[in-house]
């Protein structure tokens, strides 16, 4: 295939990836593609209940089944003597910690919760061995409702935490805020479900452990977003191994969306057999339990108030939120529904008090955590549905309310109520293009022409910003993160001038080895063939953070460009040292290092490295060598932001949404391949409009799972979704090397409440204000009749 | 996911086929296997042997005849829905079944399969009841026939006996002025149909309804016929307004409500299709 | 218990020996390592386990090994020639795919697709694509990889 683009100009272009020829031939490996010699099989058995005593587990016949090596409970890994534990890693004042354990010890607090683990030859054999394992449980009551679950005599998923109430947390003031709404000329108020939803990264979690007991090392390929912070928790939480005995390995990652970013039980389960038996073990989920353990998203009960003054201006806004943590606190679930909820309460708009508080609520569920937008879609969502009803009870239109409401874009860097300190953004760029290229005057026009021929047209609005790309590690750490939150990277330029770079980041779908080489190759002027990308191995990077939370362009770029300037840095000590020139005087174009004004006199790039290589004339107090390593820490979050439009029709007979077009214009600072951004706003639209019209995990009364397999749970298709329109206004990010802000999770954020305005709309000759999400056909339905 | 583990019989003949379920009374029959291999994957179901009927010759054809139209068990839902003999003797089938699934499995899945394992909310069901199809049933004790009115007892069950085989399925070809239509409005997951409406109508040459039928699936535990609202339409002259009085007042006896769609909405629906199918082949007429 | 079953896959003869049970997916994946074959479901709703059998597109998590007994099986590892198939290229020169895992499902499904309708609408490409589920791409990219594939097969 021919080579793509070469030199300088590669950053900002969009160029095919890299990452595609092993994709599109089936050549990659993903972690279930690979085989180890003498490797073995394990299933877990799980509960079938979502709240039991477990009064004894006999195995005898599983044990007995040809080709089963072993059955283990929760007894066997405590006699094993490790830690066992699955931690939480962000602890907030007075939380309830409850233990939570590699497998239940006498209770199980969710369906799906762990039971038993078999290990056998094939998998055929492991998943029959499961039938054949005899439970003696003793049921008990369970709830599912995050808001249920803190009435008083609701059953208890943890004895230590009263009313299921895991943490009681609140940002902004209250008394400013109750103050504002006591002026009010107008109040918009709404309750709000933010409907649970099960992540569906196309490939299910699986792990395969290779501990070698001469050694004591422990290799594990697993499908990881993140493979130092498992290796982190695997040593310190899970098998007591030294870190340095432990290598994390992410092979081809099938998406994440979150799913992949948690320590779960299943992959250290997978790699405490393989300590016991000896051999490679492999666990693959199979999608019925990634439904029943993969963290799910969202689910919170909300009540949310705006308040205006006489002209429609923002004085007020207050939020109460019941947030589900499911049965234990997963990775990072705290921060989700706090810091990354609470905190995006101001939206685009010059809001003068804020209050948001929220109850943590432990339910007999799967655990809740980070999923694609984690917190800001939920967010957004409040403040995009209020701003609507604000315009509804106001008679403003909803266009114009946000204009008056927005920050200005003079009043940057701008600080909200609710901590965050915004860098830069014109919200009205983003808003005015939107309307346009949408012909939002015209569509009124249609809109009520429609309507006189008993067609229901809407237009929805959700004008959003995010904070993406965390960030300073000392503020995260002030809030409760038990992580860093910097990136690593290391730019080695090797002797002939070819260069590998390793990044702390780990990609499963991003296309991170073709935009990370776009930024080496503009930075080094080296052709962008000549550079390659390496991540997700934690026994080849530095420690790196991972991929989540749109954080690798803003954090693992701006650390790549930052030892690609220590590289260049040293690499001019070196060539003006062979030029005898001064510093100073040498200008680097193209990969070129020449005195200024004589460009005929150069030293390349890879000149200087073989020489930097040979070391026989080096600078006096240089070191050999041509490589920089850069552990980059942020300076603030980042902040895109951006305007996205839905235009809904509803068939009035069955009350059915078909969403006609969808617009988005987003700013996401600097672009380092439009393609690529293109790509990633179309699938995290794709999985906003999930959430808002197809996508709901049903719990019964009872907390059992009733939307288990993809039969029940409607991950969009193809024919759902409409070819997507996308804009771009640029306002790069003031405080990063590239001025670039994050991209992944900007259409999951935006669009639910884009979606939802546009339904309500085309329904408001029915005095709609309101339909929880998913917009179901039937729900339309009944608010027409 | 992965089936419980049995043993595997592939039949060359219909009477090798029944002797083997007559001998094993956990035998399952497997056609195409789509609606019986993701029971057996997740569990659900899992026979002792199965009866492999998916290479016996005689289960494979479409044939016309006499004004009448066999299918057999093992014809695919993809080549009823291209089969130019279907389309042209009973549309209402080659429309459905070209609406199950995906193509994927339209490939794979057939009419046997499919009426034999009676999801109330697959597709073939209602069409094979509004064509008053007729069944032919081999067994151990011999053959006979059922017609689909009969045939689909309960959820899931029909009236098939443990080692009797769905071999073809009979249905007496459109005449003239025969439309008819189906339509479904599907489960955003499953693909199954929240509610199908399959409507067949003849009309005389002065344009006046001699016949109509007008059945549903996803409705209730079985495929249903809305018998009364159809006969209602007899005599009319199949307009807008004859066919909206004629569902108007129709309530499904038994529509189920789940997670999905409550049993009220799914008679609304029953209702709004029903009127949409019945125009459509009125059109067709 | 071991049933003899002869294939074609990828235009080499296989022999083998298997358990009833065993699903086409698994021989392909785990006894003949043609892990390009993907499994993303135990219900038959997601298609990345899509291959060609005699020619047609099917779930191969839902055929069992024994059934496909004499058959011609095609995977997305035997479906370039010597350069890509142009549905291949197409999905590579329109970012079709991002974290590739249904990708070799979905490109068998719409090589299928164009076999039997060679140019089709836009909508008839996304109903053509039910049987496959993408969760990272939205679609957007892939209907416009069907649109390149079917321009440059027609050409």
């Amino acid at each position: 295939m021919a080579g793509e683009s070469n030199g300088a100009g590669v950053f900002g272009s969009s160029i095919r990836r890299r990452e595609d020829p092993e994709l599109i031939t089936g050549q990659a490996k993903y972690t279930d593609d690979l085989q180890l010699s003498g490797m073995v099989y394990c299933t877990i058995l799980r509960s079938d209940y979502a709240h039991a005593k477990i009064n004894g587990v006999d195995a005898s016949e599983a044990e007995a089944l040809d080709g089963v090596i072993a059955v283990y409970t929760a007894k066997d890994i405590e006699a094993s003597g490790v830690p066992g534990g699955i931690p939480v890693g962000w602890l907030l004042p007075d939380m309830k910690i409850p233990e939570h354990y590699m497998l239940a010890k006498d209770t199980t607090r969710y369906v799906g919760d762990g039971v038993a683990i078999v290990v056998a030859e094939d998998q055929y054999t492991a998943h029959d061995a499961l039938d054949l394992i005899y439970v003696d449980y003793d049921p008990r009551d369970g709830v599912a409702d995050p808001k249920k679950a803190t009435e008083d005599g609701a059953p208890l998923v943890h004895d230590e935490a009263p009313n299921n109430i895991a943490f009681d947390w609140e940002i902004g003031d209250k008394e400013q805020t109750d103050a504002a709404f006591a002026n009010a000329a107008h109040v918009a108020s709404l309750d709000i479900v933010n409907n649970r939803l099960i992540p569906n990264a196309m490939e299910p979690r699986a792990a395969l452990a290779d501990y070698n007991s001469i050694t004591g090392e422990l290799t594990l390929y697993m499908t990881t977003q993140n493979p130092h912070i498992h290796r982190l928790l695997m040593s310190l939480a899970s098998l007591g191994l030294p870190e340095h005995k432990i290598r994390v390995i992410a092979p081809e990652v099938g998406g994440g969306f979150g799913s992949k970013i948690h320590h779960y039980a299943d992959e250290a389960i997978a790699a405490w057999a393989s300590m016991q038996v000896g051999r490679p073990v492999k666990w693959t989920a199979t999608r019925t339990e990634t439904y029943l353990t993969d963290a799910h998203g969202r689910d919170h009960v909300t009540h949310g108030e705006l308040a205006m003054d006489a002209d429609g201006r923002f004085i007020g806004l207050r939020v109460d939120t019941y947030a589900a943590m499911g049965a234990y606190l997963s990775t990072f679930a705290p921060a989700v529904p706090t810091y990354l909820y609470g905190t995006l309460m101001s939206g685009e708009y010059d809001l003068p008090a804020i209050h948001c508080h929220v109850y943590g609520v432990f339910t007999h569920t799967v655990p809740v955590d980070a999923y694609r937008g984690a917190g800001r879609p939920e967010a957004t969502f409040i403040v995009e549905r209020l701003v609507d009803e604000a315009a509804r009870v106001s008679g403003i239109d909803p266009a114009e309310i946000r204009r008056r409401n927005f920050v200005s874009p003079d009043a940057f860097p701008y600080q909200t109520q609710v901590a965050l300190e915004y860098d830069s953004g014109n919200y009205e760029g983003a808003l005015d293009k939107a309307l346009e290229a949408i012909g939002y005057d015209d569509f009124r026009k249609e809109q009520a022409a429609a309507r006189e021929e008993g067609k229901f047209l809407g237009i929805g609005l959700s004008t959003y910003i995010e904070a993406c790309g965390l960030a300073p590690s000392a503020v995260v750490g002030s809030l409760g993160a038990q992580a860093g939150q910097w990136e690593s990277a290391v730019v080695r330029v090797h002797a002939t001038g070819k260069v590998t770079v390793y990044s702390g980041c780990s990609g499963h779908g991003q296309g991170h080895e073709t935009t990370f080489a776009q930024i080496v190759a503009s930075a080094l002027g080296v052709p962008y063939e000549d550079i390659d990308v390496i991540e997700g191995d934690s026994g080849v990077m530095p420690h790196g953070w991972g991929t989540y939370g749109s954080r690798s362009a803003a954090t693992g770029g701006s650390a790549i460009a930052s030892a690609a300037e220590k590289v260049v840095d040293k690499a001019r000590t070196i060539a003006a040292h062979l030029l005898e020139a001064a510093e100073e005087d040498l200008a680097f174009e193209d990969g070129n290092f020449f005195v200024k004004g004589s460009p005929d006199q150069a030293q390349s790039l890879p000149d200087v490295a073989l020489q930097a290589y040979l070391a026989h004339n080096l600078p006096k107090g240089i070191e050999p060598a041509l490589e920089a390593t850069s552990f980059y820490d942020p300076a603030n979050f980042v902040f895109p932001f951006g305007t996205h439009v839905a235009v809904v029709e509803i068939c009035a007979s069955t009350g059915q949404v078909d969403l006609k077009r969808y617009l988005a214009v987003d700013d996401v600072g600097n672009v380092i391949n439009p393609m690529i951004v293109d790509g990633q706003v179309h699938g995290g639209i794709a999985q906003g409009v999930g959430q808002s019209l197809y996508e709901t995990a049903v719990y019964d009364d009872g907390a059992n799972l009733l939307s288990g397999t993809m039969l029940d749970y409607a991950v969009p298709k193809a024919h759902f979704l409409p070819s997507f329109e996308t804009d771009r206004t640029v306002t790069p990010c003031p405080h990063n090397p590239l001025g670039v802000k994050g991209v992944g999770e900007a259409g999951t954020i935006a669009s639910p409440a884009a979606v939802v305005n546009a339904v309500v709309d085309a329904l408001s000759p029915f005095g709609v204000n309101h339909i929880d999400m998913p917009v179901t056909s039937e729900k339309v339905w009944n608010a027409m009749n | 996911m992965y089936p419980s583990k049995f043993d595997y019989h592939r039949p060359s003949s219909v009477q090798e086929a029944v002797q083997i379920l007559a001998d094993n009374p956990d035998a399952k029959v497997l056609a195409g296997g789509h609606s019986l291999i993701p029971v057996m994957k997740l569990r659900l179901a899992a026979p002792a042997a199965l009866v492999d009927i998916g290479r016996i010759d005689a289960l494979q054809s479409i044939s016309r005849s006499n004004g009448s139209l066999r299918i057999g068990a093992c014809v695919t839902y993809n080549e009823i829905a291209n089969s130019a003999d279907v389309q042209a003797a009973a549309p209402l089938l080659a429309e459905a079944a070209g609406q199950i699934g995906d193509r994927q499995v339209r490939y794979r899945g057939t009419i046997g399969g499919n009426l034999s394992h009676a999801d109330p909310a697959s597709d073939l069901p209602a069409a094979a009841l509004a064509l008053g199809a007729t069944l032919h049933v081999a067994g151990s004790g011999g053959s006979r026939s059922v017609s689909a009115s009969d045939f689909f007892v309960d959820l899931m069950m029909t009236a098939l006996q443990a080692d009797e085989i769905l071999t073809e399925v009979e249905i007496t070809a459109a005449g003239a002025g025969t439309g008819s239509a189906y339509v479904k409005f599907e489960h955003p997951a499953s693909g199954y149909a929240l509610c199908g409406a399959a409507a067949v109508v003849t009309r005389d040459a002065g344009g006046s309804c001699t016949g109509a039928s007008l059945c549903f699936n996803g409705v209730s535990a079985t495929a249903v016929s809305a018998a009364d609202a159809a006969s209602s339409l007899v005599g009319s002259d199949l307009s807008d307004g004859a066919i909206d009085s004629a569902v108007s007042g129709m309530s499904i006896p038994d529509a189920t409500g789940d997670m999905f769609a409550s049993a009220g909405y799914r008679q609304e629906l029953a209702r709004t299709l029903g009127a949409q199918a019945l125009r459509t082949a009125r059109d067709r007429a | 218990m071991g049933i003899s079953i002869e294939l074609e896959v990828n235009g080499a003869g296989v022999s083998k020996e298997v358990e009833p049970r065993l699903l086409l997916a698994h021989l392909l994946r785990e006894e003949l390592g043609l892990t390009g074959t993907k499994i993303g479901c135990d219900t038959s709703q997601c298609g990345s386990c899509t291959i060609l059998l005699d020619g047609q597109a099917v779930k191969s998590c839902t055929v069992l090994a024994v059934q496909a007994d004499g058959s011609e099986v095609t995977t997305i590892e035997g479906l370039a020639n010597g350069e890509y198939h142009p549905m291949q290229q197409a999905f590579w020169d329109n970012h079709g795919l991002q974290c590739g895992f249904c990708t070799p499902g979905m490109i068998i499904s719409c090589v299928d697709l164009l076999n039997s309708n060679p140019q089709p609408s836009e909508d008839e490409i996304r109903h053509g694509l039910e049987g496959n589920l993408c969760r990272c791409t939205g679609y957007h990219n892939i209907v416009r990889a069907v649109q390149a594939a079917a321009e440059t097969m027609n050409g």
